[in-house]
């Protein structure tokens, strides 16, 4: 079996004097998308910013691409070719849509075919190219944080809740995207509270609890399996569609 | 891009305002040039310090030590070269001039880089320990100056050719204020074009407003912050040293004398922007100057006043920073 892209073993993290993580176990395999479910407070945005490096894992190992990365700096694990979507966005509302971009492609200029790529599906980035960020819509914004995390290819992307907040023609075009880029170049790691879309989306699956993995394996099994969703999530037969 | 012009205006407006007041024409622009030279004075010490409160939240207290060091040291070279200052060849002049202010920014920014990595670096995140270590390297920079310079205050002559004032009917302009505004909006668009269209720039911009993401992107923003730092350490020593030539005398605590109103010219800018600075220290030359001439009883008190009615309109400040 091929060894995966991603690895966690063990990995505890604190913030402050709350113990976040208890040893977070699981893997992320190259290519396909890997979705990152729990219940609020589970601790999955926690797992990523860790993966991240914007907070310290306390114990445990941390493997990407066979190398541990759990003592690298942020910018040190961004280099090696991981990029992130935080759940606040965290665009620069300062910046206008054109220098975020400029800034998120550190190899040179972003690339002009890659940018058509982009504003295809998420047109309104073309539209406002010279505008602020800060004066986006918050779907707008959404789609510009994604847009900086592909705007050059990346080995491993982590996004944080793409969907929320986000009109259904936008969450439509958001699906296509991580679609052609789970097919080509990059593995996802998603973060996500809206099943329908996990389900739509997602190859595997990792449910976290209580700040632990507390289940793996496909999507496709884990989409039919409504007593482990109502286990786990919490979910009503209503919100399996 | 939208704009916001209103705390820019209020600069003009402020001038206005202050015309019939002061009644005399020609007073009227003497003073507005002296406001106008003051506050591009404090912009450019000011500036680096707005920007590195920006980047990583560093409350540095010890930036006045960056200014005085910058006056003495310019201070030093003009005595030395004082044949020089005192010819009346303007390039004799410019030849003294210029090493005092390139020496002054040199040795600012060596010991700004000194301080960040021996007193800043490991407070890094804490406010509290930040004040007191930096205010104890200000203490401590104060004390060495009288060490090495002695305690007496420096008398300096400015060179022949920045002395007297260009006479424009009833009109008198201060030639070396003149100078202070040049090379104030030099330093101004130097700053405002790196910070506009320069990946350096760019990076300094989002750094200021997240700084998580800006690593999270690949870049090291420590190091651009010791970049940040060092440059803002060499302008403080730029503009110790004009402030120094301004007053014409130089003593070890003319770093903590300006400081006050470095620090309420960054607050009132919008801790982080530089275009609020400079707007601010505009509003505060100005306003120094008109009051001065106006009602000297509460000259004293104008900056003050003038922060306290700017808060309660913007309390961030006028060009407040998008923080995450």
């Amino acid at each position: 079996m091929a060894e995966p892209l991603l690895s966690l073993r063990g990995v505890k993290t604190s913030i402050g004097r709350y113990h976040i993580l208890h040893g977070v176990e699981f893997d992320v395999a190259e290519g396909g998308l890997t979705m990152l479910l729990g219940r609020n407070g589970a601790g999955k945005t926690t797992t990523l910013r860790t993966i991240m490096g914007l907070w310290r894992a306390a114990e445990g190992e941390i493997r990407f691409a066979g190398r541990d990365i759990a003592k690298l700096s942020t910018p040190d694990i961004a280099r090696l070719g991981i990029a992130y979507v935080p759940e606040s966005m965290a665009i620069f509302a300062d910046l206008t849509v054109q220098e975020n971009l400029i800034l998120a492609a550190r190899a040179g200029p972003p690339d002009q075919k890659r940018l058509d790529w982009i504003f295809a599906r998420f047109e309104a980035l073309k539209r406002f190219w010279h505008l602020p960020a800060g004066h986006l819509s918050g779907g707008q914004k959404q789609m510009l944080a994604v847009a900086r995390a592909i705007v050059e290819p990346r080995r491993l992307l982590l996004i944080d809740e793409p969907t929320k907040g986000l009109a259904p023609a936008i969450i439509a075009n958001m699906i296509a995207a991580f679609r052609e880029l789970k097919d080509g170049e990059s593995t996802l790691l998603v973060v996500e509270q809206n099943f329908a879309f996990a389900r739509q989306l997602g190859d595997t699956v990792a449910v976290m609890d209580d700040g632990k993995v507390a289940h793996t394996g496909t999507m496709a099994a884990f989409g039919a399996d409504a007593g482990l969703q109502q286990h786990l999530l919490g979910l009503g037969m209503g919100e399996h569609q | 891009m939208k704009r916001d012009w209103i705390p820019l205006l209020l600069i003009p407006l402020l001038g206005v305002a202050a015309f019939p007041l002061v009644g005399s024409p020609a007073s009227w622009v003497t003073l507005t040039v002296a406001g106008l030279a003051m506050g591009l004075m404090i912009f450019v010490m000011a500036s680096g310090l707005t920007l590195t409160f920006g980047l990583m939240d560093v409350l540095n207290f010890g930036h006045g030590a960056f200014i005085a060091v910058g006056a003495f040291v310019a201070a030093t070279v003009m005595l030395a070269l004082g044949a020089w200052m005192q010819a009346d060849s303007i390039w004799l002049n410019l030849a003294a001039f210029l090493p005092a202010i390139l020496a002054a920014m040199v040795v600012s920014g060596a010991l700004g880089l000194v301080f960040e990595r021996v007193i800043v670096q490991p407070v890094y995140g804490q406010h509290l320990k930040q004040i007191l270590v930096t205010t104890g390297g200000l203490i401590v920079a104060e004390q060495l100056l009288k060490l090495v310079w002695g305690p007496d205050q420096i008398t300096l002559a400015r060179p022949t050719a920045l002395r007297g004032a260009f006479l424009i009917g009833d009109i008198a302009i201060e030639k070396y204020r003149l100078l202070a505004v040049v090379i104030g909006l030099l330093v101004f668009a130097a700053l405002a074009l790196t910070l506009s269209r320069t990946r350096i720039g760019l990076l300094i911009r989002a750094g200021v407003e997240n700084g998580e993401m800006v690593e999270a992107l690949g870049y090291r923003i420590r190091r651009l912050f010791v970049g940040v730092f060092v440059v803002g350490s060499a302008l403080a020593g730029l503009g110790g040293a004009m402030w120094g030539l301004y007053q014409e005398t130089v003593t070890a605590g003319i770093g903590a004398q300006v400081i006050v109103l470095v620090f309420i010219v960054i607050i009132i800018g919008g801790l982080g922007s530089v275009g609020g600075c400079f707007v601010g220290a505009l509003l505060v030359g100005l306003t120094a100057n008109y009051i001065g001439f106006l009602a000297p009883k509460v000259a004293l008190g104008s900056n003050i006043l003038l922060m306290a009615l700017i808060l309660l309109w913007r309390p961030q400040g006028l060009y407040p920073v998008a923080k995450r």
